[in-house]
Order: C-alpha cells, then sequence, then structure tokens
C-alpha cells in the first residue's frame, strides 16, 4: 500500500512514562499499516513552514482506522515538544503512511523481537499482533521480546510487558525492587533461553543498543540475513 | 488536508537556513546512524571496489590501488529522507569519474545500481554519478569513515537523499534499464531529490 496522506483527529492522549505519550489517532480511511511500519507526522505553520518526523506505529493492524503513535519527549525537539505541550484531543493532525516495507511481520512465521528504549515500539506492534492472533500470551514457538530500559521508569506499556510469559524486560541502569536480575546491558545468556533456529530476528532501538545486538548475534554464529535492524538516530 | 495545525507556529522563516531543503532541519553537529542491517567489520586490506555489467572494462581495485588515485574532496550538505542534514561537511575520496573513466559504460548504460558487502542495493541513473557528483569516500570531516557511517567506504552522492550514499560500498553493477535497490523496493522514490522532496514512491 503506498504512504498517503490522510487527515488525522486525535481522539486520546495518555502517558506512557514522564516523558513518552502515545496518542491515538483517527485517520479519514483504513490505516492498512503492517506491524512495524512508521507515518510521517507533519506540522504546517501559518505561513506554510512545514516541520515533520516519522514515528513507528505501536498499535497492531485491525483494519480500522485508527492508529496508536508513541512519541518521546526530546530536548529542544520541534516537533515533539509541539506533540507534548501543545497537541489536544480533538486537534487534526496531518500524517502519511504507512512507510517502510522491510522492518515487518505478519505473525505468521516465527520472531525473536530485540528492542532497546524507544525501539520497543515497532515491536510492540508485533507482540500485540501476535497476541491477538495467537492467543496471550503468545506462543513461545510464535515470538518472544525482549525489552531493555534503562530504569523501570523508563518502560512504556508496563502494564503488558512485566510478568507476561512472551516479554522479558531488562533493566541496564536500576531494577524494580526484589529484580532477580541485576542491571546491565543485554548479554548472550539473556537471549540465549529465547534464541531457537527458526527465528527471524527484528532488532530496533539506538545505534549504540543495535551495534551492540548485531555483535551479539555474530557472536552467536546467527547468519546476518536472519536480523532486521531498524535504527533510531536523534529524531528532534 | 488541513490548512495549518492549530497552535503551530514554526521556528520563524528568519532563522531558517537557505541550505535546507523543504521538510529538512538541522541537526547541527549530530550525524545520526540508520541502517537495515547489522553492521559488518570490514578489513581495509581485503576490501575491494568493483564496477561491472554495461561497461567495456569490468575492473576491480583493492584498497591501495584506490588510494593511489587522484583524491577528490566533496565540501558541502546531507540529507537524510528521515528529514535530518548536516551542514559543511567534507568528504574526501575518489571520484565515480575517475573509476567510470577506466571501466567505461557502454553507449546503452542509463542507471547504476550500487552494492554493499551486507547486500544493501540502491538504484541512481548513471546521470546522477558523472560530473563531480559522486564518490567513494573514505574520510568525513578530516577522520577515517566510521563502521557506523560506512567505513572503510561509502558511495557518496550527496544531492540526493543519503540512503543513495550506500554504506560499505563494495561495487557498482552499470545497466541499461533501472532497477529498484533496497529501500526503493520498500516504498522510497526512485531517484530521490531533496530539493523535490522525493521521498517515496508517488512523490
Amino acid at each position: 500500500m503506498p504512504a498517503v496522506w490522510h487527515s488525522a483527529t486525535v481522539v486520546a492522549v495518555h502517558d506512557e512514562t514522564s516523558r513518552t505519550k502515545t496518542l491515538r489517532l483517527r485517520l479519514d480511511a483504513p490505516s492498512g499499516h503492517q506491524a512495524g511500519q512508521h507515518f510521517v507526522v507533519r506540522l504546517t505553520a501559518p505561513d506554510g513552514y512545514t516541520a515533520s518526523r516519522s514515528y513507528s506505529v505501536a498499535s497492531p493492524p485491525d483494519g480500522g482506522n485508527e492508529i496508536e503513535l508513541t512519541v518521546e519527549h526530546l530536548d529542544d525537539g520541534e516537533v515533539s515538544t509541539f506533540l507534548h505541550d501543545v497537541l489536544e484531543v480533538g486537534d487534526e493532525l496531518d500524517v502519511r503512511g504507512p512507510i517502510g516495507g522491510f522492518f515487518v511481520w505478519d505473525a505468521t512465521t516465527p520472531a525473536l523481537l530485540l528492542g532497546g528504549g524507544s525501539g520497543l515500539v515497532p515491536l510492540m506492534a508485533m507482540l500485540r499482533l501476535a497476541r491477538a492472533t495467537a492467543g496471550e500470551p503468545a506462543p513461545a514457538e510464535l515470538v518472544h521480546l525482549l525489552v531493555s530500559v534503562r530504569t523501570p521508569d523508563d518502560l512504556y506499556y508496563m502494564d503488558e510487558l512485566r510478568d507476561r510469559a512472551d516479554a522479558t524486560v531488562l533493566y541496564t541502569r536500576a531494577t524494580p525492587p526484589g529484580w532477580a536480575r541485576p542491571a546491565g546491558r543485554l548479554t548472550a545468556d539473556d537471549v540465549l533461553p529465547h534464541l531457537r533456529d527458526d527465528q527471524a530476528i527484528f532488532v530496533c532501538g539506538s545505534a549504540p543498543f543495535t551495534n551492540a545486538v548485531g555483535d551479539l548475534l555474530v557472536d552467536l554464529g546467527i547468519a546476518p540475513e536472519r536480523a532486521k535492524f531498524e535504527r533510531f538516530g536523534p529524531s528532534a | 488536508m488541513a490548512k495549518f495545525t492549530r497552535g503551530f507556529t514554526g521556528r520563524g522563516k528568519a532563522a531558517r537556513d537557505p541550505r535546507l531543503p523543504p521538510g529538512q532541519y538541522d541537526t547541527g553537529t549530530q550525524w545520526p546512524v540508520l541502517s537495515a542491517e547489522a553492521t559488518p567489520k570490514i578489513d581495509p586490506t581485503t576490501w575491494t571496489f568493483t564496477v561491472e555489467g554495461h561497461v567495456e572494462q569490468p575492473t576491480t581495485w583493492t584498497w591501495d590501488e584506490m588510494h593511489a588515485l587522484p583524491a577528490s574532496t566533496y565540501a558541502g550538505d546531507i540529507h537524510c529522507v528521515t528529514t535530518w542534514s548536516r551542514l559543511g561537511m567534507e568528504f574526501e575520496g575518489v571520484s565515480l569519474d575517475t573509476l567510470l573513466a577506466v571501466a567505461q559504460p557502454r553507449a546503452d548504460a542509463s542507471h547504476v545500481v550500487a552494492f554493499s558487502s551486507t547486500g544493501y542495493t540502491t538504484n541512481l541513473p548513471l546521470a546522477d554519478v558523472v560530473d563531480g557528483k559522486a564518490w567513494v569516500a573514505f574520510t568525513a570531516d578530516g577522520a577515517p569513515l566510521s563502521r557506523d557511517h560506512g567505513g572503510p567506504a561509502r558511495l557518496l552522492v550527496p544531492h540526493l537523499y543519503f540512503w543513495k550514499s550506500a554504506k560499505w560500498v563494495s561495487g557498482l553493477r552499470v545497466l541499461d534499464h533501472d532497477e529498484p535497490g533496497f529501500w526503493e523496493r520498500n516504498g522510497y522514490h526512485d531517484r530521490g531529490d531533496p530539493w523535490l522532496e522525493q521521498r517515496y514512491q508517488g512523490d
């Protein structure tokens, strides 16, 4: 499906963390997206000046007109600051999508999802799709999500991820009280219990996170063509 | 489409650098890293660059052979389709004109596909990589290209969106027809001119 412009209405906004919100948008037509794709949000000033940024869709494909975008507030971020501080329910936004035909998954073949920080967003659409089609928790032979965050305050979608058989949360700086795994970066010991020979591997996060995971996968002897990467640069 | 977004005033035209194409913002000194594959470790001693396909003299250069060719510099801006631009950069490498003069594209050559050791590909009209518009680059701002940014060598085609500037480039296939590359098969524009905002198929 080509990326087309939509008029979108903001139907809900809620906080994921202290610096991150999820926007629920109603489009003027079915979203037509696949899990893993993104949309462009374009802001237009009265003088015609525009600013656009891409945001991954967090909600799974469901045939409907609504999508959820999760937006981290970046310091001095022109678009993210507007979306956090000015945008209200009922406002209209121009959005374009769905975009990206590579980092996508339809929940019919096995996958391992590895996310760092805000790189969780497209993987969450995949996990939600798997749960919607295969039941919750999603079967281990279909999918497992590993997400790495700095502290408990940095975890998006916490109610859907903590204490779930199909998801593992790793903390790199500080853990919740009584957490068995000490704070630290993702290691082979975290990945191996969930790794299967038949999985495609989706890796999404910052360049340092995705590079570290890429090196880890190479060290584990995984063929590069099994893994797809989406790197998030700063997107202000 | 909404005429404008309620409450959005932008940053004012006065502050906008004329070097920024429409819809782009200045990333300052940051250089974001985007790619779809694992970052490879490429040893310059085994790196090669090949020009093949519709050429009279298919040719492969080693690292040392490439560095024995006349060096050429690009000083200017780069533009990523994800809307960041980085202004005032300097890259050094070898002009594709130098390499194509050796390989000699045939009269019916019209396009090239650049390919990388990772399997990444991107397509370009031949006209976009000749006449001082494209390089095999080894350094950025005076330092060897890091792995993240495509080191040891990347294609540099700075007048087009930066996904055309293939990281970890290992050659060019010269064609007598157009053949979409990796992102071009996945929804992105075939040419990618930032001044025309050719971001996605259909633009």
